[in-house]
């Protein structure tokens, strides 16, 4: 018997098949399916071209610099929400672990006179710690992350409370460096904070682990289907862990580029930011079902979240509308997912 | 260890034969008080298929999970190459060379061809890059997934850059069954993969079965189809109500007599 000549006639071979009677919005929907980038970088792209249209302050280097400059901390925060979301889980607490971290980072430095680099390392440590926490919580509890992560996002909300008394820490009372991510250097006329250099790096890091190291392989293959990664021998709890301890560290980089686009150290200011991070990873394309998307996207739609609000702005809207919009693309990205993933059959 | 003892096979042709490659002895394995396993015997030998049948609850997934590490026997004792191992999980029985291929095909939907043949066994790139940063030598996984597939005949599958999601159900089965049987795996087992699939996507899958066999890898199938069975396998093992009823070859046993041995209609 022949073996290797089995699929005789192309009619007969159900990939085939499959490709000849696809209509061009099939075609369509298969290469967003394969990219999951390029829709976002069709709607940033589409964007930044009609609100330059509707505003000229819209390409003006002061604006393009303001723009970069507030999607840093959500940027960052995105990062570390774009690893948890594809291992199919979601993390509520990155806002408030993000102020702990700048809190403690910020009172080591200013009222306990620790050096700065000891401070950063303290709020680094809390990161890992938190993180550290919230994979606990999902591995050897087995709580759900929502849930998990929705009582850390309570409890590091208050440990920053008690901690700070509620004090906000001025960036003139801390050492130079703790406020250097928000110094800025111009690039071809446009300003560029250290802050956006130090989140670009975040990018560059964990995309290229995500697609160069094994390590990468398994965080996509859980959340694709964590029983298939166990039987593959890939130690689900341990690969679960070591993302949540990721975000703990990538969040402390966002404490950090938070102290310094604010130029303080504050208690109140970004819990709410996990919300916009989901917004983000989502409207970049990350499936929220886990396993697919990548961090370059998450980059798109922080971007496209910012470009909207900003655009807006300039147009002389109230800012209700933005939110009211920001929402809209998140409906509209999910719908886009939804109708993307049906490429499964 | 008695390892040289007599084996007690079922089946007087093996007393000639080499020892056996996989090897089950009076497997017990309970759950609470239902008895999933009394006392199984199994032989498997190089180059055959050995195919498992058996009616529902007779045994044939619990005495397949025991083999590849997924359920731990509360009795007995398993060898391999006539060595007695301890599978506490899956890895333990793939690091002893048995692959298994899930009823549910254990792939990551959205990973390509030849991330899923690497899942959990991937290749560094040498020197620096590998051994301190990590990466992986992508290059080099795509091209042995590629020769991996060309040597198991699997020629459908030319793209090993395509996510698995993008394949049809015979397509998927063939990668699955292709990371089990790469990488020089001691033993494949099979748990029923022509379920899911059509007839010419069934005849591929036992092509591929005869090609693993000619390579001189055992492979063991569990199956709920009888003329597969009988077209693929050297033997067959009819598991009834937690033993092994009888070790019958489709030379020996026609179809009706495997059921009648398999329902308790008639002894072996």
């Amino acid at each position: 018997m022949s073996t290797s000549t089995v699929p005789a006639p192309a009619h007969h071979d159900p990939a085939a098949e499959f490709l000849d009677r696809r209509s061009p919005l099939e075609r369509a929907r298969g290469v967003l399916h394969r990219y999951p980038a390029l829709s976002p970088a069709i709607v940033l792209v589409l964007s930044v071209v009609v609100f330059g249209f509707l505003n000229d302050r819209f390409w003006a280097p002061g604006n393009l610099s303001l723009i970069t400059q507030q999607v840093a901390v959500v940027g960052t925060l995105a990062v570390a929400q774009t690893l948890v979301i594809l291992t199919a889980g979601i993390d509520l607490s990155v806002g408030s672990l993000m102020v702990l971290a700048s809190m403690v980072m910020a009172q080591a430095a200013s009222t306990m006179g620790l050096p700065p680099y000891l401070a950063l390392g303290l709020g680094l440590l809390v990161g890992l710690v938190a993180g550290g926490l919230n994979g606990a919580l999902v591995t050897r509890f087995k709580l759900p992350p929502f849930i998990a992560t929705l009582g850390t996002l309570n409890i590091f909300l208050a440990i920053t409370l008690l901690y700070s008394r509620g004090a906000t820490v001025r960036g003139a009372d801390m050492p130079a460096l703790m406020t250097w991510t928000g110094t800025t250097f111009p690039v071809g006329g446009v300003r560029v904070s250290t802050g956006v250099l130090l989140m670009l790096g975040a990018y560059l890091l964990v995309a290229l682990t995500l697609s160069r190291t094994a390590w990468g392989k398994h965080v996509y293959a859980v959340g694709d289907d964590k029983d298939a990664a166990r039987l593959s021998g890939i130690s689900v709890n341990r690969v679960l862990l070591s993302v949540y301890l990721s975000a703990g560290a990538i969040l402390a980089l966002a404490a950090w580029i938070q102290i310094g686009r604010a130029n303080a150290a504050s208690p109140n200011v970004g819990v709410d930011m996990n919300l916009d991070s989901i917004t983000a990873v989502v409207i970049g394309g990350t499936s929220l079902f886990g396993g697919r998307g990548t961090v370059w996207g998450t980059l798109l739609g922080a971007l496209i979240v910012g470009v909207f609000r900003n655009g807006l702005s300039l147009a002389g809207l109230d800012v209700l509308y933005q939110t009211l919009a920001v929402g809209v693309l998140v409906i509209v990205a999910v719908s886009l997912d939804q109708w993307i993933r049906k490429v499964r059959k | 260890m008695t390892t040289t003892d007599a084996t007690t096979a079922t089946d007087s042709n093996d007393v000639s034969r080499a020892t056996p490659v996989l090897q089950a002895r009076g497997l017990v394995k309970t759950f609470g008080r239902v008895v999933g396993l009394d006392g199984v015997d199994l032989e498997l030998f190089p180059g055959e298929v050995l195919a498992i049948i058996g009616d529902n609850g007779a045994g044939k997934s619990t005495l397949i999970k025991c083999l590849t590490g997924a359920e731990i026997p509360d009795e007995g004792e398993i060898l391999v190459d006539g060595k007695p191992v301890h599978f506490k999980r899956p890895q333990d029985a793939r690091a002893a060379g048995i692959e298994t291929v899930y009823q549910t095909l254990a792939v990551a939907p959205s990973l390509d061809i030849a991330s899923n043949l690497f899942l959990g066994r991937e290749v560094r790139r040498k020197g620096f890059l590998g051994s301190v940063l990590r990466i992986t030598d992508r290059a080099g996984m795509r091209e042995r997934a590629r020769r991996e597939l060309r040597e198991l005949g699997i020629s459908t599958l030319q793209d090993v850059t395509v996510p698995v999601e993008n394949l049809s159900g015979g397509q998927r089965q063939a990668v699955a069954v292709a990371r089990a049987a790469a990488f020089g795996s001691k033993v494949v087992v099979l748990d029923e993969p022509t379920a899911a699939l059509g007839v010419r996507e069934s005849g591929q899958v036992l092509e591929l079965v005869r090609t693993l066999r000619d390579k001189g890898v055992p492979v063991i199938i569990i199956s709920h189809n009888m003329p597969h069975v009988f077209e693929i396998a050297d033997r067959i093992h009819v598991q009834r109500l937690g033993r092994c009823a009888a070790t019958i070859t489709p030379k020996s046993h026609s179809m009706t007599d495997a059921v009648a041995i398999m329902t308790g209609a008639a002894e072996a």
